[in-house]
């Protein structure tokens, strides 16, 4: 299960990193997006898989799944989350100002 | 008790008066406020003459930074004695000078300001026993000068001669300061004179080289010596008192100072000798050569510094022979030309003076300098002419003056050093050779600044005042020097006995033996009154042929000197270096994202596949559903679609099947809260995504190169196998076990049964409170962003 997992973190990176890599803002947004999926399986996947019940206690379990981990990808989803909205509204603002949401145009200017 | 370091913090102290001053008492000259230091100073230092004449030295310490062993350590010695008096007596007679010299619609106090903190830091140079404060007042020195020189900063040719003198001296004064740290790690003293007294010990340290080649870089561009002599005639847009005391009597002679100071540490080595001495005679004889060309007075005097200091320095160099086989009677000789050395530098600091302020007066009242507009002044300025006389016969090497008898001492120096036996004959024989035809060519130009400026032909019509002797006031100081330059000629010996010998201690500290010498003004017909008399002849029969022969300048075409190849350096960095920044600062953030990636696939792949960190077993894995691998399959179906999208739509819907699917992966992962909260987001996400997709430009295809797409595709692919290998790696190499049990007790710690939310609450809730605040900012950043637009009339929001 862990090795799938890795290697549907492996899938989910590929295209996250090519569409960082185009020319349209809202493709270069998904690709942030699907990078932090990525990265969140992978630190799921860190702590082993199944390894017991829930992380909630009862009584008589003694098996838990790890829970460190789980803390910390929900930390993190919530400031992926954060950066995309923000990303989307920059997006926004940049397209109405210039008018296109081509980064080729949108270069810096020579003395930058 | 009035210590010399005391001395030395009086100019700054000074320097930081000067400006109330000059603004409170307007009546007065501000000038005179410094001739007081200077000559304060002066008195204070001639005051230790005697005692140092008895071999006493000073040594007064403040400590700065004991931990590094930099301390504010001085040494009064009978080195750094002469170079101090020159400093400060100079210094006295150049204010004097400059005070009728600069008129009063001139920034004063700048000037002053400037010229008391260089001579405080020049002091600080002669007096430091600490390198590193050494080094310290060394730059300072470059810095003065630099301010100095541009001082008439609305001029062009001013900044450029500033910048090229700070780039060459600064440069050397770098090399200088990593040779020094050398000197420190061989002897672990930052001491002067403990260097010098644990000598024997280094020399044979591999380091020892490098830092003899580095700090002789540092002297050779501060004493303009060839190849870094090209600063000095640029530096001549300075105002003339700044020239006649900077670039001929002191600073230039701080790296005469260093290589006399540093003659005991490094004088046995042969490289020693044969830069010092090669570097010197060559310095000569161009400086001598060159200064034949020049139309303007100052650099006609500039390039005759080049070469006085050339001649000064290969001096030092011969002297250095005296420590090649250890210290015995019969190398004594050599120290002779040390001697000569240091007479020749207070004989030239005294002409050279003389000769400057002479040019800054014909400048001041006739409004040019350029030789082919003057001529018949002699008569007009008798005062100025003997002046001019005296300081220019000095200099050629003629009796009655100075001049005469260290250039006397010169030629006796190089002939002892032709029948030395550690190289080549030819070599050898060399030296005297090249040193006398040096000196024919300075008696040439000595006659051309003299004749070609106050005899011939009066040409008033080319002129923008007419001729008239100058204001006393300027004409004190030139008439001092030149009085000293008689003076010595006919005493020569008080000044050998009192300030030279002590000196010469302090140079060569093992030598018990007699080293002061006596000089005579007349011993008889030998070959060196010869080589004289030689000179004289042939350096008149090519004054009088000067016409002819001075086609020969032509050979050498303005585009192969030095001053042209620095020139081009300075270009060609400038162009390169924007040539190769342009070259890779493209512009295109997709161009920085693929150098970042390449980075990361060489850099990580690159320690994976040579640490051969590759692991893969499943063992311990948990087993797999047909349900599970149904929902990672669609997952990874819909990642790749991604990229195929046609339309917007099916992207941002591809985009949340992805975030649904994670979300049912942490059901089936036992992660609930995980669960809910990925479900949540994953809803809210597409939404912005939807309300984005409303104000978005449409999808285009992406026009790209075929050779860009294959590019970015093999990136990708990489970036992806890396992580995968890197996490699989990880998964197998468990180094020690997890911490997590510690948190099964949360219910006792913490009081709740949910163990993730008592570690987000609880045990880790900085995490937490943080997290917050980066949603307060980014919900604040969407705010700012929708609603702050430049309002109508004010400038873009990006001009602000």
């Amino acid at each position: 299960m862990e090795i799938l997992i890795i290697i549907l973190g492996g899938v989910l990176f590929a295209p996250a990193i090519y569409n960082l890599l185009q020319k349209q803002l809202l493709r270069i947004i998904i690709g942030t997006v699907l990078l932090s999926h990525g990265a969140h399986l992978l630190i799921l996947t860190m702590g082993k898989l199944k390894t017991g019940q829930p992380p909630i206690l009862m009584d008589g379990i003694t098996e838990y799944t790890d829970p460190l981990p789980q803390a910390l990808i929900l930390t993190s989803i919530v400031i992926s989350f954060g950066i995309t909205s923000l990303l989307l509204v920059l997006a926004y603002r940049t397209t109405r100002e210039n008018n296109t949401d081509n980064m080729e145009q949108l270069r810096g200017k020579s003395n930058e | 008790m009035i210590t010399v370091n005391l001395a030395i913090i009086i100019p700054f102290l000074a320097a930081i008066l000067v400006p109330f001053l000059h603004k409170t008492i307007k009546r007065i000259h501000i000038g005179w406020f410094v001739f007081i230091i200077s000559s304060a100073l002066f008195i204070f230092l001639i005051r230790y003459i005697p005692n140092i004449a008895n071999g006493d030295t000073y040594l007064y310490t403040i400590r700065w930074i004991p931990s590094y062993n930099i301390n504010f350590t001085t040494y009064l010695d009978g080195l750094s004695l002469i170079f101090a008096l020159l400093i400060t007596g100079i210094g006295a007679l150049v204010t004097i000078y400059s005070i009728n010299y600069l008129s009063s619609d001139e920034n004063l106090s700048h000037f002053y300001s400037y010229l008391l903190l260089f001579m405080g830091a020049m002091l600080g140079v002669v007096f430091s026993d600490n390198i590193m404060i050494l080094y310290v007042f060394w730059e300072l020195t470059s810095i003065s000068s630099f301010l100095l020189i541009a001082f008439w900063y609305h001029r062009k040719r001013s900044r450029e001669g500033a910048q090229k003198s700070l780039l060459i001296t600064v440069s050397g004064g770098f090399a200088m300061l990593v040779g020094f740290i050398m000197l420190f790690v061989m002897t672990e003293t930052m001491s002067v004179r403990e260097i010098i007294a644990t000598v024997p010990n280094f020399n044979e340290h591999p380091l020892f080289i490098p830092a003899l080649i580095l700090i002789l870089l540092g002297a050779f561009t501060k004493s303009v010596q060839f190849p870094f002599h090209i600063w000095l005639p640029t530096a001549m847009e300075a105002p003339t008192p700044v020239s006649a005391y900077l670039h001929s009597a002191t600073m230039v002679k701080a790296g005469i100072y260093l290589v006399a100071r540093f003659t005991p540490v490094f004088g046995g080595e042969l490289t020693w000798f044969w830069l010092v001495t090669g570097i010197g005679l060559l310095t000569m004889f161009w400086g001598s050569f060159n200064a034949i060309r020049q139309t303007d007075l100052k650099a006609l005097l500039a390039y005759s510094t080049i070469s006085q200091l050339g001649m000064i320095m290969s001096m030092f160099g011969m002297s250095s022979a005296a420590l090649q086989n250890g210290y015995s009677l019969d190398s004594v000789v050599y120290t002779q030309a040390a001697f000569a050395a240091l007479f020749h530098l207070m004989n030239h600091s005294t002409f050279k003076g003389a000769l400057f302020m002479v040019v800054g007066i014909v400048d001041h009242e006739l409004g040019t300098r350029d030789i082919r507009r003057l001529g018949g002044l002699a008569t007009l300025m008798p005062i100025t002419f003997t002046i001019a006389i005296i300081g220019s016969f000095s200099m050629a090497g003629l009796p009655p003056f100075n001049g005469f008898l260290s250039k006397e001492m010169f030629f006796t120096a190089a002939l002892n050093i032709s029948n030395l036996q550690f190289s080549s004959e030819t070599w050898m024989n060399l030296i005297p050779i090249v040193a006398w035809v040096a000196s024919i060519f300075t008696f040439v130009y000595c006659m051309i600044f003299v004749f070609k400026t106050f005899l011939g032909n009066y040409q008033e019509e080319k002129l923008e005042h007419p001729a008239y002797e100058a204001p006393f006031g300027m004409l004190i100081s030139p008439a001092i020097l030149g009085a000293l330059v008689i003076l010595i000629f006919f005493f020569p010996n008080v000044l050998g006995e009192y300030v030279l010998t002590p000196a010469m201690y302090s140079i060569f500290p093992y030598m018990n033996g007699e080293l002061g010498l006596h000089i005579n003004q007349w011993h008889g017909f030998n070959t060196e009154l010869m080589l004289t008399i030689g000179v004289i002849i042939l350096g008149t029969l090519l004054y009088i042929s000067l016409r002819h022969w001075k086609k020969i300048y032509r050979l050498l075409p303005e585009k192969w000197s030095f001053n042209t190849l620095y020139g081009n350096v300075l270009e060609k960095t400038e162009s390169i270096s924007n040539a190769v920044t342009n070259s890779y600062m493209t512009g295109y953030l997709r161009d920085y994202m693929v150098y970042i990636y390449l980075f990361f696939i060489i850099a990580v792949g690159g320690t994976l596949f040579r640490t051969q960190s590759f692991l893969f077993n499943i063992e311990g894995n948990s087993e797999i559903t047909g349900f599970e691998l149904l929902i990672t399959l669609a997952m990874m179906i819909a990642a790749v679609a991604i990229l195929l999208a046609k339309s917007r739509l099916t992207a941002i819907i591809l985009n949340s099947v992805i975030g649904y699917g994670i979300a049912i992966l942490f059901v089936i992962f036992r992660a609930p809260d995980l669960a809910l909260t990925q479900t949540i987001i994953e809803t809210v996400t597409t939404v912005l995504f939807l309300a984005a997709y409303y104000f978005l430009p449409e999808w285009k295809k992406e026009e790209s190169k075929k050779r860009s797409k294959g590019v970015n595709a093999i990136i990708s692919v990489a970036v992806g196998v890396i992580f995968t290998t890197i996490a699989l790696a990880v998964q197998n190499g468990k180094l020690f076990e997890s911490i997590s049990y510690f948190y099964e007790n949360s219910y006792e710690l913490a009081g709740g049964n949910n163990i993730v939310n008592a570690i987000l609450g609880d045990f880790r809730a900085f995490d937490t409170m943080l997290e917050v605040v980066v949603l307060l900012i980014a919900g604040l950043g969407v705010y700012t962003f929708i609603k702050l637009k430049a309002r109508k009339g004010d400038k873009p929001l990006e001009d602000k």
